[in-house]
Order: structure tokens, then C-alpha cells, then sequence
């Protein structure tokens, strides 16, 4: 392995573990999207006081994590968000509306009131979740575009990466992108009632009601995801050669299980840890169901996007002209450049402690009613 | 018709604009907000705990929606900019990862505590959480600044031609050079001044309304203080801005002024009307009923009165000026694009070559890339006039920002003033109303400021390396102006519902006391 590769190697898992850590963190729009599943007006508050306290870390982790693509894949960032164009602006304005609902919700003047900023998390909620599932599923079964570089020299018409006029519609309507997508989004909702029962004290009434959501959109998202793994297992992925030239190759992603197999143990690992998770939540008193699901989730995540892009494994494919399929090694950035960032990433543990210190502090004691009435400052 | 370049220029312009109409405020808002909550630390009294509580529920209405607008200028040198973000994603990339990994981080853990840690965390692990707010919004700024400095003045950096994008090959000197730290301190500066004015006029808002005159005073006093040290810093910076944009960016500076002949001991245009039919190269006026300061232009690029200060005909013509500030004939417009060309061809070449396992044509064709690839971007250019940005907008809006900058400074020192000597004009109307016109005029004074910055870089996305119609993604107008219309209407009710939040709760705060409100 040359230098080079070993970087592009760790950038690929640091960007693996940056979107664990954002797909653990959907829960505050899997929760947004039940604020008006059979809630009191005072369960709601809390609701929304729970997750408006996390709401910014999943908010920067995707931000973050787009950062982090650039910076260490900018091919990918070049190719997939120019030309997946829908996909991504769809995406984004749900982030946007998110952003200013908890804050201006209950404000006085807010001009369009309580109920359309709710209807915004809700939005977000859905569409965040299924969309950015589906933009993970396009790294497995690939978007309509082509990379020539050499248009850089074309004076009129300059652009290197070109997608197909559908501009990401096409993405957004691939079914087993969206069997991930809405497969995701129920993982969201049940890791939101697994937080909920972690971080809400509201009575009896509504753990027990937590722990009927946690079964039931468990037990969906299972269903769901068994179902997305045997698409995957079973697809055709397209990887790389030796001397760069990209082929189809059947079972792909199941290969790369069994070959890369500590990947395959971390995806058990996670599967059972996600199970374990619902399995206390839905059936125990325990409040760290969340725990559980969340290291487990991450597990996953991470060995996915491991099958998807090591082994020479094309992480964009394209289905319409296949030598343009993006792998880690033809859309990186330099050696320099993932040398310097690698300097950089050495600070991510200082940033992990003092999130994971200041989220004990602020939810020492979790939060009730009296909690948020008492709060000057309420969402 | 606007193609796709137009309205992608437009919406970028249209997000960054209302991006850049909160971002100040919270800069500025964190700083005055943690050195409230200091003084509250140290005098334990609640008044100022009150005080604090009021101006940090302003700054999270505003820090709200600065989120909010923010995410969409990331993705969009994805979305909209995808050939920019290839040829210079290996460089560009790295400052916004950084960004994200220092600042956003901070910001977004310590502005829980910050909001909701009153009574879960001892007084001082708050207090030095809404420092590290206040540190986290600087620090965003750097990296965002570094990165947009980068922009103006490519560094750092080499052009690989087997890959057909540009590398970097020192980070320092991306990240730390002259224009970028000026940039930042310019930028970061100017948000105190604009938070401090906020402050100054919300105060006076409450002093003419009669309520809250204790906090008002204590609120006038920090804010005054912290726009003057805002304004001096501004200024002094922007005075450095003007030597580095002299340096790397003449013609933005000669469109600033509306200079097409340059001389020896260049007069700077105090006021003066912009003949808008004119063009290079001809012989018409280029300003009418013109005032100047003589010698103002060579003193500010040069730092020397007798100074030789280049017009955009000069440019064109190839008259520029040596560091020692001599004029010097180097390469016309005409002559870069030729050579941009040239390395374009050089570099069609080097690919073929590859292609064929030729050695030796791409050690020839590499060598003639090398040459001459400072000049790579005018080969997109048609004619040399192509590379003089729009002047009417760019001289305007620095004569905007200069006045309305000159009309800060007076305020800032006039609300000191009357904190301090003559506490008697802190019950006068017409004080209270000079603050109060002051917020909308400091806000146009910032965007003042980026409109020069921006528009007076065009047509380069990358100064003299890709101009913005190479810098294109592969999306079609239509789309870009349906989705430059959602963010114009999305964007323009979030304001409005900003501004109506913030009127309602200042009025709140205006009928009662500020402490008992919290």
C-alpha cells in the first residue's frame, strides 16, 4: 500500500464514521417527525425541548460531513452534487426550514405561527431522513453521469461532470434507494423514541407510549432493512482493476463482506447491538435502549460504507457510462492535501470529549415539564 | 436572456447577501453577550444577568436563521459551482473541513449550554461557554475568510496536468498569507461595528421609550465600546485591505475608483458622478463633477503620495506596478489571452501525449504549461475588456461603504461621549433617534462592503485562474432560476419573520423590566 493510498484509505473512514455519526444523530428528525403522533400539547413541548437541544449537532455533522467530502474526495463533491442537483437542494431546504423552526416556533411574531413551523420539522423530519437515505443508496446503485475532464478545455462548454437531464429525479425514484431511504427513516423514528425514553421524565403514560413506537417502527425498519440488505447482497456493483478500468462485478458488496470480513463482523456486531437496542426499549424499563442502537447503528453505517468503497469498489457508480465511476482512488484529493488534513483530524477526539462531556452536563437529570417551563429560553 | 452563469451568479449573490446580513450580528452579538455575562461574573449583579439573558435571546433569534442560511453557500460550490470545486477542491476544500471541525462543532455544543445551562452547570463553565460561542463564530470566520482570500489570491499551490485541477503544496501559505489575515480581521471587525451600532440603537430604542433606562445605559455603554474598537479596527484593516487588493487585485482597485488613466500621485475621488458610457480605451470622461483628494489614491494603494496608481486602460495595456512601486510594461490583456490559450493548448497536448506514452512531448508540453499557466483563465476570456469587472456597482458601493463607515466612527464616539461626559444627551430624542436610523445604516454599509469585495473580482472566480463562466456545474438555467426564486421567497419570510421576532421582543422588553422579564 503506498502512502497515498494508506491516506485515502483513512479519509474514506473518517468520512465513514462522520456519516455513522450523522445517521445515529437523525434521531432528532425521526423525533420531529412524531410530534403529532397522539401527542398532549405538554408531551410535545418536552418533545421539541429534547430535541432542540441536539437539533445544531446533527445540523453540523452534516455540514461537516460535506466539508469533509470536499476536502478529501472533491470529484465526488464536483460530480455528485452538481449533477444529483434535485436531490441535494431538496435536501438542503429541509435543512433550511429546520433551522430557524425550533427557535421561532413559539415566538411571539413569528408571523406564520406555531403550526407551520411544526409543519417544517415535520418536513425535515421526512424528507431529511428518506433523502439523505437515498443519497447513500445512490453510493451503491449509482446516478446517470459521466466525468471527462478534458472538457476543462473546452472553452464553450467547459464542465467536467454531466449528469442526465434528469438532474437527480432519477436517484430520488430508484427504488432500492428509497427502500434505504424510508428504511432509514424508520430507524430514525425508533432511535427518537429509544432518546425520548432516555432523556424525557413525563410519567408512566408516555414511556409506555415510547415503547410502543420504539416496537412498532423497529420491527418496520427492520422488516425494511432485511429486505434493502438482500437487494444489496444480491446486486452488481462495478469496481475498478488494476489499471483503473471499471467492471461489473455480481455480488458485489457480498464479496466484499466475505473478503474484508472484520467489516462483516462489525456489520453483525451493529445488527445485534440495533436489535438490542429496540429489544430494551420496547420490552424493558431500561432508558439506555439508545446506547445500544446508537453504537450499533454507527457500526453498521461505517462497515457499509466500507463494502462500498474499499477493495477498489466504485463508491458513485455511474450506470450509464461506467469507466466515469468514481473510487477512492480517482476522485481524491492529493497526497499533500490528505497528509495536512490528516494533521487536522488528530483534534476530532478533543471535539468528541467535549461534546460527549457537555451532552452529560445538559442531560444530567433528563428533562421535565417543569424543566421547560421554568426555561427563560423555550423552543 | 440570463443563462445558467447569470443566475448562477445571482443566486449564489442572493444567499451569500442574506447569509452575510446575520452572520455579523451573531459575530458580533457573541462578543458583546460574553462580555456582559463577565461583567455579571464579576459583580454577581442581576441586572446585568437580566441584561445578558436580552441580548442573548437577540442573538439566537439571529443565530437561527445565520444557520440557516449558511448551509446553502457550502453545498452550493457543489451544487452550482461543480467544475470550480474540481480544478480547486484539493486547496478550497481543506479550510471548510477545518471550519466544520473547529468552529461549527464549538458553536453548536456551547450554544446549548449557553441557552439552557443556567441551572445545570456552575457560573463559570457557563461563562466560558459563551466565550467559546463568541470563539467559535471568530473562528468560523477565519476559515471561511481563509478560504474566500484564497479566491482573490491563489497561493499555496501548483497545477497538476495529468489530473487537470490544481494541488496544494503549502498550507501555510494558504491559510496564513497577508490578504486572508486581513481579510479576517477586516471582516470579524466589522461585526463588532455592527453588533455595537445594534446595540447603540435597540438602547435608544428603550431610552425613548422611557423603560429600561438602567439596562439601556449599561447596554449604550458596552455597545459603544464595542462598535468604536469595531470601527477603528475596521478601519485600520480596511486601509491594509487597499494595499493587498493594490498588490494582487489592481483592477478591482482601479474599478473602485473609476480609473482608467492612472498617473504618478493619483488623486482619490471624494465624490464624483460615474460616466456610465464609458468604456476602455475611448476618450470620454470617465467621471463628472468630480471632487478629489489629491494624492488620496497613491497613499492609499501605496502608502506613498508619489506613487504611480494603474487605470484599467493601463491594465489592459500591460502598464503595472512593481513592488518597489515603479510602473513597469509587462503583459497585455491581449498578450494573456494568447497565452492563456496557449497553456490551454499546452495542456490539450500534455494529454495526448500521455495518451500515447510520449515522455517527451509531455516534459515539452509541461514545460510550456508552467510558463504560462498564470494565465490559464483569460484563455475563457474573448476579448481583454471581458476581464474589467462591473465599475459602476464596485465604485458606488466603496464610496457607500467609506462614507457610511466615516458616519460609525462619528457615532461610536459620540455614544461614548454621552456615556461617559454628558449623560444629560442620553435623555435627548434626537440622540435616541440618530441611534435608532443607525441599525439600517450599518447593515448597508456591510453589504456595502462585500459588494466591492465581490463585484470588484468578477469576471474571476479564481483571480486570473478560472473565470466564473468556466466555473460552471452542468445544470440547466431553468433549474437554477427555479431554485434562485424558492431561496429569494424562502429566505425573504424567514427575514420577515426575523425582523418581526425581533421588533415584537424588543418591544416586550421596551414596556417592562428587562430583569423581571427573565
Amino acid at each position: 500500500m503506498t502512502e497515498l493510498e494508506m491516506f485515502q484509505a483513512y479519509w474514506w473512514l473518517l468520512i465513514a464514521v462522520l456519516g455513522a455519526a450523522l445517521v445515529f444523530l437523525l434521531f432528532v428528525q425521526g423525533g420531529q417527525s412524531m410530534l403529532y403522533c397522539n401527542t398532549t400539547l405538554q408531551h410535545r413541548q418536552m418533545m421539541v425541548n429534547s430535541l432542540g437541544r441536539k437539533w445544531e449537532l446533527t445540523f453540523t455533522t452534516l455540514v461537516v460531513f460535506g466539508g469533509a467530502f470536499f476536502a478529501s474526495f472533491p470529484l465526488f463533491y464536483s460530480t455528485s452534487f452538481g449533477g444529483a442537483y434535485w436531490l441535494w437542494m431538496a435536501i438542503l431546504i429541509s435543512f433550511v426550514i429546520q433551522a430557524v423552526s425550533y427557535e421561532y416556533r413559539r415566538k411571539r411574531g413569528n408571523i406564520y405561527g406555531t403550526r407551520t413551523y411544526d409543519t417544517f420539522l415535520l418536513i425535515n423530519g421526512f424528507v431529511g431522513c428518506v433523502l439523505l437515505g437515498v443519497a447513500v443508496g445512490m453510493m451503491f446503485f449509482g446516478g446517470s453521469f459521466e466525468v471527462v475532464r478534458t472538457n476543462l478545455l473546452d472553452g464553450a462548454s467547459p464542465v467536467i461532470s454531466r449528469w442526465a437531464t434528469t438532474r437527480g429525479l432519477e436517484v430520488m425514484a430508484c427504488w432500492q434507494c428509497l427502500l434505504l431511504g424510508v428504511a432509514v427513516f424508520f430507524l430514525a423514528r425508533t432511535q427518537a423514541a429509544l432518546y425520548f425514553i432516555n432523556n424525557i421524565k413525563a410519567g408512566d403514560d408516555f414511556a409506555a407510549a415510547m415503547r410502543r413506537k420504539v416496537l412498532v417502527n423497529g420491527l418496520i425498519f427492520a422488516v425494511l432493512f432485511v429486505a434493502w440488505v438482500v437487494v444489496l447482497f444480491l446486486a452488481t456493483g462495478k469496481q475498478a482493476g488494476p489499471d483503473g478500468t471499471v467492471a461489473d462485478v455480481p455480488y458485489l458488496y457480498l464479496n466484499n463482506y466475505l473478503s474484508m470480513w472484520w467489516w462483516a463482523v462489525a456489520f453483525v456486531l451493529g445488527v445485534v447491538l440495533v436489535l438490542g437496542g429496540i429489544a430494551t426499549g420496547a420490552f424493558t424499563s431500561g432508558r439506555n435502549g439508545i446506547w445500544l442502537s446508537g453504537i450499533g447503528t454507527a457500526l453498521v453505517v461505517i462497515s457499509l460504507f466500507a463494502v462500498a468503497g474499499y477493495n477498489n469498489t466504485c463508491y458513485l457508480p455511474s450506470n450509464t457510462f461506467p469507466q466515469s465511476s468514481l473510487t477512492i482512488a480517482n476522485s481524491s484529493s492529493s497526497l499533500y492535501t490528505l497528509r495536512t488534513m490528516s494533521w487536522v483530524s488528530l483534534f476530532i477526539p478533543v471535539v468528541l470529549l467535549y461534546i460527549i462531556y457537555v451532552w452529560r452536563q445538559m442531560n444530567r437529570g433528563g428533562i421535565t415539564a417543569k424543566d421547560v417551563d421554568e426555561n427563560a429560553h423555550q423552543y | 436572456m440570463m443563462s445558467v452563469v447569470d443566475w448562477s451568479r445571482a443566486q449564489f449573490a442572493l444567499t451569500a447577501m442574506y447569509h452575510w446580513l446575520f452572520v455579523p450580528l451573531t459575530i458580533g452579538l457573541a462578543l458583546v453577550v460574553a462580555v456582559m455575562e463577565t461583567i455579571y461574573y464579576r459583580t454577581r449583579q442581576e441586572r446585568w444577568k437580566g441584561i445578558t439573558k436580552f441580548w442573548m435571546t437577540l442573538f439566537g433569534i439571529n443565530f437561527a436563521i445565520g444557520v440557516a442560511t449558511g448551509i446553502i453557500l457550502e453545498f452550493e460550490f457543489g451544487t452550482n459551482w461543480s467544475n470550480y470545486s474540481w480544478f480547486v477542491g484539493d486547496i478550497f476544500g481543506a479550510p471548510l473541513a477545518i471550519e466544520g471541525i473547529f468552529a461549527f462543532f464549538l458553536e453548536a455544543t456551547f450554544v446549548a449550554v449557553m441557552f439552557f445551562g443556567w441551572n445545570r452547570v456552575s457560573r463559570g463553565f457557563h461563562l466560558a461557554s459563551t466565550w467559546l460561542v463568541a470563539l467559535g463564530v471568530s473562528l468560523s470566520a477565519l476559515w471561511i475568510l481563509v478560504a474566500n482570500a484564497w479566491m482573490q489570491n491563489p497561493v499555496g499551490m501548483q497545477f497538476d496536468p495529468e489530473q487537470m485541477r490544481n494541488v496544494m503544496d503549502n498550507f501555510c501559505e494558504v491559510a496564513f498569507n497577508a490578504v486572508a489575515m486581513n481579510k479576517f480581521f477586516h471582516a470579524v471587525a466589522s461585526g463588532w461595528t455592527l453588533a455595537g451600532v445594534f446595540v447603540i440603537g435597540v438602547s435608544c430604542w428603550m431610552l425613548w421609550r422611557k423603560s429600561n433606562i438602567e439596562a439601556a445605559r449599561d447596554s449604550l455603554k458596552v455597545g459603544a465600546w464595542v462598535g468604536f474598537a469595531g470601527i477603528i479596527f475596521t478601519m485600520w484593516t480596511g486601509d491594509g485591505s487597499a494595499v493587498q487588493v493594490a498588490k494582487v487585485q489592481p483592477m478591482k482597485l482601479a474599478a473602485m475608483e473609476g480609473l482608467y488613466d492612472g498617473k504618478v500621485g493619483q488623486e482619490l475621488v471624494g465624490f464624483g458622478i460615474l460616466n456610465t458610457d464609458k468604456r476602455p480605451g475611448d476618450d470620454l470622461e470617465a467621471i463628472h463633477c468630480e471632487i478629489s483628494i489629491p494624492y488620496g489614491l497613491s497613499i492609499l494603494a501605496n502608502h506613498d503620495p508619489n506613487t504611480f496608481v494603474p487605470g484599467i486602460n493601463d491594465l489592459i495595456n500591460g502598464i503595472a506596478l512593481t513592488p518597489e512601486g515603479d510602473t513597469v510594461r509587462t503583459v497585455s490583456y491581449a498578450e494573456r489571452i494568447a497565452l492563456g490559450r496557449d497553456a490551454r493548448q499546452a495542456l490539450r497536448d500534455y494529454d495526448t501525449a500521455r495518451h500515447a506514452g510520449d515522455s517527451a512531448a509531455m516534459s515539452a508540453a509541461d514545460a510550456r504549461i508552467r510558463d504560462n499557466f498564470k494565465y490559464f483563465g483569460y484563455a475563457y476570456l474573448d476579448k481583454p475588456e471581458d476581464a474589467v469587472p462591473p465599475v459602476a456597482l464596485t465604485f458606488y458601493a466603496f464610496r457607500v461603504m467609506v462614507v457610511l463607515g466615516g458616519y460609525l466612527l462619528l457615532l461610536c464616539i459620540l455614544a461614548i461621549f454621552a456615556c461617559k461626559w454628558k449623560t444629560s444627551w442620553l435623555e435627548k430624542p434626537w440622540l435616541h433617534w440618530v441611534g435608532i436610523i443607525s441599525i439600517p445604516i450599518v447593515w448597508i454599509c456591510s453589504q456595502a462592503g462585500w459588494i466591492v469585495a465581490e463585484v470588484g473580482r468578477q469576471p474571476w472566480v479564481i483571480q486570473d485562474l478560472m473565470p466564473t463562466n468556466a466555473a460552471i456545474s452542468d445544470v440547466t438555467s431553468g433549474s437554477v432560476q427555479f431554485t434562485f426564486w424558492m431561496f429569494a421567497v424562502l429566505f425573504t419570510a424567514l427575514l420577515i419573520a426575523e425582523i418581526s421576532i425581533m421588533l415584537r421582543y424588543i418591544g416586550k422588553a421596551s414596556k417592562s423590566d428587562i430583569e423581571a422579564t427573565h
